[in-house]
């Protein structure tokens, strides 16, 4: 099925064929981009967070170190598995199901002495360096839905079949909602899976019916709810609410509003001198804005558009259906995080916490993005072509 | 891949690209379009701002001699975020600004974005301080007002408070022109309210207040406190006036009220006393002490008010030089018998003879030939119905019968100066017309304001009353007066080599009896053209109190030393 994909799709297919040295391809310019979303982001973290780290830590470079230290172990990792392990391997039944229920179990952790309190809530086990079990999870979900819609996407045709597909994704979702009370990655977890199988599900309408019923039931949830209420407030008039629960995205809009069109330049935000909460983390959109302005926002967009197109491009060409899923698993990973995220630090939507592909800090977070990038590659790499 | 999953993951990708361009255009719409209306809100956010005070206006005597200044002071205050060694910074600021530690400690513990310990800080003690390069303690320096002469003119010139605001005196009445424009310092500080080092301040600079030129003569003044200084000493007295002033425009040259106060520690009484420096009686005292005598009290004139009761006798001609009296010691007016001050009487005199011997019944009969509504009349005319005018804050006003009130007995009281009130300034001012020729003149210290540059930025008009009298009444009276100095009363008030004019007064004191007196005498030179007026009253003088004898040699002496240096010329 897949192999008709290609030659469907691809008119440069045909010298691929012909020629057997071409069989391996790499995409270059994904690998260029990413790198250099990376290196545009250790820059960037070390502005947003020097400051804090110097008064906390005594260390301007604390965090940034942290995040090259991850960085290394990622592009290790990356590097190992793209010329060493073929993707193919996870098509198996004991790794997919493993790697999906071991990295739920690693979720579950975090109410061993394992876990690790933050703010109130667990979602760190500490295992000799700190992990964030819910970026586990996500790449246990990609592996796990690309395996399963491998087998049985094509055959959702009915609702049963469609429900249990669903449960597949619902089950890691409920997991982090319930044991890390983290409802913003349960989020970004469930639209992973939803967007995984809105591609391989042929029935378009079970998803408009979903829609619409997730419509419904947010609705139902934000009026049954006097808090989530209030939070609609905030995010309509977060001025109002500066004192009261509308703090951080005013202060968001308060970095976005002094960039202008150059921004103040690289380092000399203010915002991020204790104004914004985690400047570096879910806000460190604000500080690229508020630094580099109007046009480094904007540059930032197209960066992650570019990569989004790339990783559709070897989706597409992705020599079989479980290479292109991993791709579109990953795909839906970065692109939700990014629209979720831009949308919260432009009080675009309510507040929620998402984090930044690549440019936010957090060790876990990147370290599992270069894993799934990895795939990516390894995908890549025995595509025959790709245009 | 099949076709349906091919077309779906388009769609996906379109999805993405409908969303990513609607979070785009929001944030273009945040980062242009509204960005305005989180402009102020960013500033307020951000900036801290710092008053610094602008540089207050100098006060300058006529020749451009500064008689208050400025000098700079530092002010220490903490900031309690930027605090590292708290222990250290209270014993440091203890020891340096000998202050207590609890005191000290107190301020330093207290969360506050800024808290201020001590302002008016010598410059020595901010500069050491700084020195310690102590986190968290802020150095800013600042003006403090200086008065180079300490005493001199204390109650004309006033002080300023510790916001260098106007008190008392000129610092009062010209303090719009003095005081500077303030400017402010404002720093970007983190959300902790701790200022970022490297980032630019914006400075508002303060604009400097402009400098005040006086009429006063610093070597006058000097002249005239030390004769004031003497006279007290001297004669024990409460205390010593001396008003020295030019009586054709108005213009004061010297206003001394022995004993005068420090001005550079005008909040200590000019003598000991074991009361709490913060009581209310303290205070009491102390306003007590600022009080200008020559304008802020009043006194009963006594004889120096003759002056004005032969100047309406004259000029409503019902007297004239040739006029001639019989004193015999006393005058009975209705049932009173009024007595002179020369028991046995002065016999017969004309009135110029009877001026020169200050008889009191030959002015009541002045007086009840004038009658009261031209008594009033001429008191009106003179400047005594209202203030002068001064330029200095507080004056008194004049304390009279109501003019149906007055009967016989008191118009001749008010004949010879008694039974009202007036203040001393509110008397030399109607002398200044009754020898100038008729000007009602407003007396001021007040000549222009100039700015650093030295262009002039406002200059000082004062009211002039003309032909008040006539010059024919002034150019009698002038004579008469001289001869007062000359072969009357008035003749210690001579100055060898000069024409000087005058009219002494002794009054006593409310309540009668009492034994307290006030001599006094008012001056001027060359009387045939007045050039100077000056005024000398001593309250409670010990020993002879005659006016004549205590007050006029007062003034002689002064003269001697100012009349050369007034170049006017010897006769």
């Amino acid at each position: 099925m897949s192999r008709t994909g290609i030659v469907t799709s691809s008119r440069v297919n045909s010298s691929a064929v012909r020629n057997k040295k071409q069989k391996s391809f790499f995409d270059y310019s994904l690998l260029f981009m990413m790198i250099f979303i990376i290196c545009f982001g250790l820059v960037v973290l070390y502005s947003a967070s020097a400051y804090e780290c110097q008064m906390k830590y005594g260390d301007p470079k604390y965090y940034l170190m942290q995040q090259i230290k991850a960085l290394i172990m990622g592009f290790v990792a990356m590097g190992i598995i793209v010329y060493f392990v073929n993707y193919r391997i996870l098509k198996f039944n004991l790794f997919a199901i493993g790697i999906y229920l071991i990295s739920m179990f690693i979720a579950m952790l975090v109410l061993t002495p394992l876990g690790v309190e933050a703010n109130g809530a667990k979602r760190w086990i500490s295992v000799g360096m700190s992990v964030q079990v819910c970026e586990i999870v996500k790449v246990g979900l990609i592996i796990f839905m690309a395996y399963y819609l491998n087998k049985y996407g094509s055959k959702i045709k009915d609702v049963v079949s469609f429900i249990k597909a669903l449960g597949c994704v619902a089950l890691p979702a409920g997991v982090i909602a319930v044991f890390t009370s983290d409802l913003s990655s349960a989020i970004v977890i469930a639209g992973i899976g939803s967007v995984m199988i809105f591609i391989t599900c042929p029935k378009m309408k079970y998803f408009l019916i979903l829609l619409g019923m997730g419509v419904g039931l947010v609705a139902v949830a934000i009026l049954a709810m006097p808090y989530r209420m209030k939070r609609v407030r905030v995010w309509l008039n977060p001025k109002k609410y500066g004192e009261d629960g509308g703090y951080q995205v005013l202060q968001s809009l308060y970095s976005l509003a002094s960039g202008g069109l150059f921004g103040k330049g690289l380092g000399k935000g203010v915002q991020k001198l204790g104004y914004v909460p985690e400047a570096q983390n879910d806000m460190i959109f604000t500080v690229i804005c508020e630094e580099l302005g109007i046009i480094g926002g904007i540059a930032v967009i197209f960066m992650f558009v570019f990569m989004i197109y790339r990783l559709w491009v070897v989706s597409v060409n992705a020599p079989d259906l479980f290479g292109s899923l991993l791709v579109i698993g990953v795909m839906a990973h970065i692109s939700i995080q990014t629209i979720i995220n831009i949308a919260v630090v432009t009080n675009t939507m309510p507040n929620t916490g998402v984090p930044l592909p690549f440019l936010s800090y957090g060790g876990t977070s990147i370290l599992c993005l270069l894993l799934e990038m990895a795939l990516v590659f390894s995908v890549s790499k025995r595509t025959g072509v790709t245009k | 891949m099949n076709s349906i999953q091919r077309k779906h993951l388009v769609l996906y990708f379109f999805i993405f690209l409908f969303l990513i361009i609607i979070v785009t255009a929001r944030l273009l719409y945040v980062m242009v379009a509204d960005s305005k209306s989180y402009e102020e809100d960013i500033k307020d956010l951000h900036e801290r701002e710092r008053q610094i005070k602008g540089k207050r206006g100098e006060i300058l005597d006529r020749y451009g001699n500064v008689l208050a200044s400025n000098k700079t002071v530092c002010t220490i205050s903490v900031i309690h975020s930027q605090l590292n060694d708290e222990n250290k910074v209270i014993k440091v600021l203890s020891k340096e600004l000998q202050m207590d530690e609890d005191e000290i400690r107190k301020k330093v513990e207290k969360v506050s974005v800024r808290e201020k310990i001590k302002s008016n800080v010598p410059k020595e003690t901010g500069d050491k301080i700084r020195n310690y390069n102590l986190d968290g303690v802020k150095v800013d320096e600042d003006y403090k007002r200086n008065y180079p002469y300490n005493e001199l003119g204390s109650k004309i010139l006033g002080f300023t408070g510790a916001d260098n605001q106007g008190i008392v005196g000129l610092e009062v009445s010209y303090d719009k022109y003095l005081e500077g424009k303030s400017g402010n310092i404002y720093t970007v500080t983190d959300a902790f309210g701790k200022e970022i080092d490297g980032m630019a301040e914006l400075r508002q600079e303060g604009k400097r207040g402009d400098d005040l030129v006086t009429s006063l003569d610093l070597n006058i003044m000097k002249y005239a406190r030390q004769s004031a200084i003497k006279a007290l000493a001297e004669k024990k007295a409460n205390y010593v006036s001396i008003i020295v002033m030019n009586p054709t425009n108005g213009e004061i040259y010297a206003m001394v009220n022995e004993p005068e106060f420090n001005l550079n520690d005008p909040f200590t009484l000019n003598y000991e006393c074991g009361i709490d420096k913060n009581s209310k009686e303290y205070q009491d005292l102390l306003n007590k002490m600022w009080r200008n005598n020559c304008i802020n009290d009043t006194y009963e004139p006594g004889s120096t008010f003759k002056m004005v009761t032969g100047t309406a006798a004259l000029e409503e001609k019902v007297v004239n030089t040739n006029s001639t009296f019989n004193c015999q010691g006393y005058k009975i007016v209705e049932d009173r018998r009024i007595k002179c001050h020369k028991t046995t009487g002065h016999g017969l005199e004309n009135f110029v003879t009877a001026t020169m011997n200050s008889c009191n019944p030959v002015f009541i009969e002045v007086g009840l030939r004038l009658g009261v509504e031209n008594m009033f009349k001429y008191m009106d005319r003179l400047g005594f119905m209202g203030k002068t005018g001064i330029d200095l804050p507080g004056e008194a006003g004049t304390i009279i019968h109501k003019i149906e009130n007055v009967g016989e007995v008191e118009l001749a009281t008010m004949s010879f100066g008694q039974s009202f009130q007036i203040t001393p300034l509110a008397l030399l001012r109607a002398a200044c017309a009754i020898i100038n020729g008729g000007n009602l003149v407003t007396p001021h210290f007040g000549v222009y304001t100039k700015d650093e540059e030295g262009n002039v930025t406002n200059k000082f008009e004062f009211p002039v009353i003309s032909g008040v009298i006539s010059r024919d009444t002034s150019d009698t009276m002038k004579m008469i007066l001289e001869k007062v100095v000359s072969e009357g009363g008035g003749k210690f008030g001579q100055v060898e080599g000069y024409r000087v004019g005058g009219k002494t007064a002794t009054s006593e004191k409310l309540p009668r009896n009492s034994g307290k007196y006030i001599g006094s005498f008012i001056g001027f030179a060359p009387a045939d053209d007045p050039k100077i007026i000056a005024m000398c009253i001593i309250d409670e003088p010990q020993g002879v109190y005659y006016g004549g004898t205590i007050a006029a040699p007062v003034i002689a002496d002064l003269y001697k030393n100012i009349l050369p240096y007034l170049n006017i010329k010897k006769d």
